[in-house]
């Protein structure tokens, strides 16, 4: 017998389980209509590959992973795509999501089947293949793709598989008949799943209320070396970090994986799935659905395909909707209140729990907390929940998270202690959402502040760099001129003007041209980078199964995408470069006055202060002649009010200009 | 029936807090009778007066706060405070005293804190304490116990209470008042010479402390609370009077046994200290607050001027709680330290 541990807290509620259990497990046969939510799992949606009005046949994909954490959908059963549109589904806020809608034919009509190949001929990455396209979630909680979940980090030994078999919420027994009826497809999953990991030793895990289903797996499981654990009932021995401590007693760290502490968890279901994907080459387009509650007048256990209304589950086990004023889908003790029986039944959908008011009575007002700590005392996670509660009242999300809130796992387990019936785990999951909420904000804040500097930056060396040209235009502008008196001859001034002209188009230009592409220089560089770090990232977190893989992966997407937008860019760049340069004048006439404005600077360091004060004067003279006729001239054409008035205060300017000039002559002569 | 929503968990626990307040009512009723039998009607009095004040009193907190009376009331938890303190305060008290205890306790410790849950302070004891300090002779007299004076009957014990004046009941010293001025005499000669002991402690007072602990053993089976803090307190005053008994000469603290069966030791372990709202919640809280109230008992007991010392041990401690709790976080599951990621 196996050394088994307890765990923290927990509570008993009652089981209610035999009511289902009574008959076999039956078919639910084929609703006229299939509603395949896109995305029934943990991971992005995934991607219709057929149209409206197609036909498809069971089996066949309908849409396809996107990304390393998604899995695609398969019809399950044959029929027409009558929709491609946004469905009603369920979860906690009633929301729809896009769906795919198959109007079926009744003839369950399958797509061929691939080959099959005995999986011990098959390597790691070849199952794990086939599991993904299986279309395997985890079949109970979350469910987390289960290709990824078995994709463990290279290097990482693992001793421990286990197959969670526990089935803790009361009420539900879908994987409990599983054992009863199908005890020799799991064993097989789990042989499978052995070989896959190669794990130290494969466990299967279950809780003591199910002695024919522990007993029909000891049998299935003789020889094969496939050890089945049993232990105390509890609720919540099937949370994956509880069962891990019953079974080899250590504990998952905090934010960490089961495999950090050499554990790989699969759900019951799943390895049965991955028994048909593996050994039938079937997809997984049904599961088994416990309907269950006094208001349904034949509790028992489906096989259902994936994306039957609820209503029409319903209805084959003898709902009475006048009994039933909640609608469950889940166990009482973490599941979901579904208002309209429309929504499909999804790879997760192990239980619909349709109870009488009686049975399961809304909880009465919630009265003071009293600290009495029976919360403390029943949680699995040994939290303080009623400090939680205190915090969460008043919004301390420094002392929620200090106080670990983040470890919860909202079995629920606090709140069907307490006495005072307050909603614990209502508060958590709002407080939850606030923190999360607030460090968005925040990571939102800090990006915009880097955005904000980096673009202040930006403008700040752009406006420096223009600030420069503008000085260095100015000095060569006034050499120019110097070395135009100081020759005496000089150019031809509309000569020199349209030099110029030319000179600072093509310093523009090509200055511009310059820093855009340096620009993109960087940019490429700085996208290829992050390209890099990102694609790595995206390899670890794949190759741990870390949950990040979706959003790393569509962040390298986007970042390929990127890079190749800047890397076409810098091309068509070059190209337009490559197409200026011939017609090189411009250029040639920059590079001119480049020299001209060198030789001139060379020419007034030349110069002696007195002679540099007599050139200065002269220049100064010499403007001021300019000036004047101009001046005389507008006046003399009657020109315009303000260009006269202009030109007579610049006037006024350079005689008093001429006056310094003469005086500083003076001085230095 | 239209369908509702509503978030998990769906199921709840039989638990609920009148369940709760109930039972910590039904458990008091062994110890209550026993008093009755030793010491006559007065406690009995005492407690169906002390409840009328207190619902009334409670009720009326609930009005001006302007919360919804019935659905407060019936919570117990007013009932409760009212038999802790009418248990607590001296057989044949009048009715002024208690009605004086009831609103300290009620008002002041429950409602200006903020009712229910919110109260640092257990009400009963700060209605005890602000007793004794204001009316400490009524408080400190005790009734005689039944062998040693004739205990009144009914009709006069509810005289005592509304006509204080015309009653004129037969007060004596308790044990731990007797224990604590004797400087002369060996706790043997102690024993044999004085009729106040009885057995193993106080005449009557074992038989007390006995029914109070059945009553509290009742309580941890039903998980009402945990055995930590009641276990920690005796094991403590159990220790330190092992330590102090000197051989039971006339400096003698007095024995273990006798500390335990005396005065109101297990009626504070397990009613008074388990207060949930005031005491410390974790379990290694309850722990260390259970065990210094058990150190502080007894060092007020042998060295302080009160002879009983629970209601001062536990108000004192009821400071510390908050501390304590903070200190003793449980190690959350994953995490490697307390309190620490
Ligand atoms: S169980 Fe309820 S009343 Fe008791 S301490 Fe926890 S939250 Fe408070
Ligand atoms: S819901 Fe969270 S706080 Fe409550 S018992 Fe479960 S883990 Fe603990």
């Amino acid at each position: 017998m196996r050394k088994v541990f307890d765990f923290h807290g927990g509570v008993h509620p009652l089981e209610n389980k035999h009511q289902s259990v009574r008959t076999a497990i039956a078919d639910a046969g084929i609703p006229p209509e299939l509603v395949i939510p896109l995305s029934q799992h943990i991971g992005a949606p995934s991607n219709p590959v057929v149209g409206v009005g197609d036909h498809v046949r069971k089996g066949q994909v309908i849409a396809e992973a996107l990304g390393f954490v998604s899995v695609p959908k398969h019809a399950p059963s044959s029929g027409t795509i009558l929709a491609i549109e946004e469905r009603l589904i369920a979860h906690p806020s009633g929301h729809s999501a896009p769906c795919i809608v198959i109007a079926t034919d009744g003839k369950d009509e399958w797509a061929p089947l691939p080959d099959t190949r005995p999986y011990e001929s098959l390597d790691k990455a070849e199952l794990l293949e086939l599991i993904r396209h299986a279309g395997i979630a985890g079949m109970g909680g979350a469910g987390f793709p289960s290709a990824v979940k078995l994709s463990v980090k290279a290097g990482i030994t693992i001793d421990t598989l286990i197959i969670n078999g526990t089935e803790c919420e009361p009420y539900i027994t879908a994987d409990d008949m599983l054992m009863r009826e199908r005890s020799d497809r799991i064993i097989e999953g789990a042989k499978i799943l052995h070989h896959l990991i190669a794990p130290g030793e494969t466990v299967i895990g279950v809780e003591d209320n199910k002695p024919e289903g522990i007993a029909a797996l000891r049998k299935a499981a003789e020889g094969s070396g496939i050890e089945i654990a049993s232990f105390p009932t509890k609720y919540p021995s099937g949370g994956e970090k509880q069962l891990i401590e019953i079974l080899t007693g250590k504990q998952v760290p905090s934010g960490g994986l089961p495999s950090d502490v050499g554990v790989v968890c699969q759900n019951l279901g799943s390895a049965v799935a991955i028994y048909e994907a593996v050994v039938e080459g079937k997809p997984l387009i049904s599961r088994i659905t416990t309907v269950t509650g006094e208001a349904v007048n034949e509790p028992q256990n489906f096989e259902v395909l994936i994306g039957t209304p609820v209503s029409y589950l319903l209805q084959k086990a003898g709902y009475e909707p006048s009994k039933n004023d909640r609608l469950i889908m889940g166990g009482p003790m973490m599941g979901v209140t579904v208002r309209d029986p429309s929504v499909p039944v999804v790879k997760t959908t192990n239980c619909l729990l349709a109870p009488t008011p009686q049975e399961l009575p809304v909880p009465p007002p919630a009265q003071a907390c009293i600290r009495c700590g029976m919360c403390a005392e029943a949680c699995p996670a040994s939290l303080l929940p009623q400090q939680l509660f205190w915090f969460a009242q008043g919004k301390e999300f420094e002392k929620l998270e200090h106080h670990n809130l983040f470890d919860c796992i909202e079995c629920g387990a606090c709140s069907y202690a307490c006495p005072s019936s307050i909603p614990l785990v209502q508060y958590y999951r709002a407080s939850k959402a606030d923190i999360l909420h607030q460090r968005k904000e925040q990571e939102k804040a800090e990006h915009a502040r880097l955005r904000f500097e980096t673009r202040q930056q930006r403008l700040e060396q752009a406006e420096a760099d223009k600030e420069a040209k503008r000085a260095a235009r100015k000095k060569a502008a006034e050499a120019r001129a110097k070395s135009a008196v100081d020759d005496g001859n000089g150019e031809d001034p509309i000569q020199a003007a349209i030099a110029r002209a030319q000179a600072k188009k093509a310093a523009q230009q090509g200055g511009g041209n310059e820093s855009e592409q340096e620009k993109l220089e960087k940019t490429v560089v700085a996208a290829r980078k992050r390209l890099d770090t990102a694609s790595k990232k995206l390899e670890e977190a794949k190759v741990d199964g870390s949950d990040l893989v979706d959003a790393l992966q569509s962040g390298v997407d986007k970042t390929r995408a990127k890079l190749d937008a800047a890397e076409k860019a810098l091309a068509a760049l070059g190209e337009a470069h490559a197409a200026v340069a011939p017609e090189s004048e411009p250029t040639d006439a920059a590079q001119a006055a480049i020299q001209r404005a060198m030789a001139a600077r060379e020419a007034e360091a030349a110069l002696s202060p007195a002679e540099e004060a007599k050139a200065d004067l002269e220049k100064l003279e010499q403007r001021l002649e300019k000036t004047r006729s101009k001046l005389a001239q507008s006046q003399a054409s009657a020109g315009e009010e303000k260009v006269i008035e202009a030109l007579t205060s610049t006037v006024q300017r350079l005689e008093q200009k001429v006056e310094a000039a003469q005086q500083a002559l003076s001085e230095t002569s | 029936m239209a369908l509702m929503r509503l978030s998990s968990p769906h199921a709840h626990g039989p638990a609920s807090t009148q369940r709760v307040m109930l039972k910590v009512l039904v458990a008091t009723v062994p110890g209550i009778l026993i008093l009755t039998w030793f010491f006559g009607y007065g406690t009995l009095v005492n407690i169906l007066f002390g409840s009328v004040i207190a619902l009334a009193f409670e009720a009326l907190a609930l009005k001006l706060r302007g919360r919804p009376i019935g659905f407060y009331l019936s919570d117990l938890s007013a009932l409760v405070t009212a038999f802790l303190l009418c248990i607590a305060l001296p057989p044949y008290s009048p009715w002024w005293l208690i009605a004086t205890g009831m609103a300290s306790a009620i008002l002041l410790a429950k409602h200006f804190y903020g009712g229910l849950g919110y109260n640092p302070f257990n009400p009963a004891m700060v209605g005890y304490v602000i007793l004794l300090i204001s009316f400490p002779v009524q408080m400190t007299s005790w009734a005689a116990p039944r062998g040693l004076a004739a205990t009144p009957g009914f009709l006069e014990s509810v005289q005592a209470c509304f006509l204080p004046a015309t009653f004129d009941g037969i007060t004596m010293a308790t044990p731990l008042d007797v224990l604590k001025q004797n400087s002369s005499l060996l706790i043997e000669d102690l024993w044999s010479q004085n009729p106040l002991f009885g057995r193993w402690g106080g005449l009557g007072w074992e038989w007390v402390n006995i029914a109070f602990l059945a009553g509290g053993l009742w309580l941890i089976q039903q998980r009402v609370f945990t055995w930590h803090a009641p276990i920690a307190m005796l094991a403590t005053l159990t220790l330190l009077s092992a330590l102090f008994y000197d051989g039971g000469s006339s400096a003698s603290g007095g024995s273990p046994l006798f500390h335990l069966l005396s005065g109101a030791t297990m009626f504070g372990a397990f009613f008074i200290i388990t207060d949930p709202v005031s005491s410390a919640v974790s379990l290694r809280g309850r722990l260390i607050y259970g065990a210094l109230i058990g150190a502080l008992i007894y060092i007020i007991r042998v060295r302080g001027n009160y002879p009983d010392a629970v209601a001062f041990a536990v108000l004192i401690m009821n400071f510390a709680a908050p501390f304590i709790d903070y200190y003793t976080q449980p190690r959350t599951y994953g995490h490697s330290k307390r309190g620490e990621q």
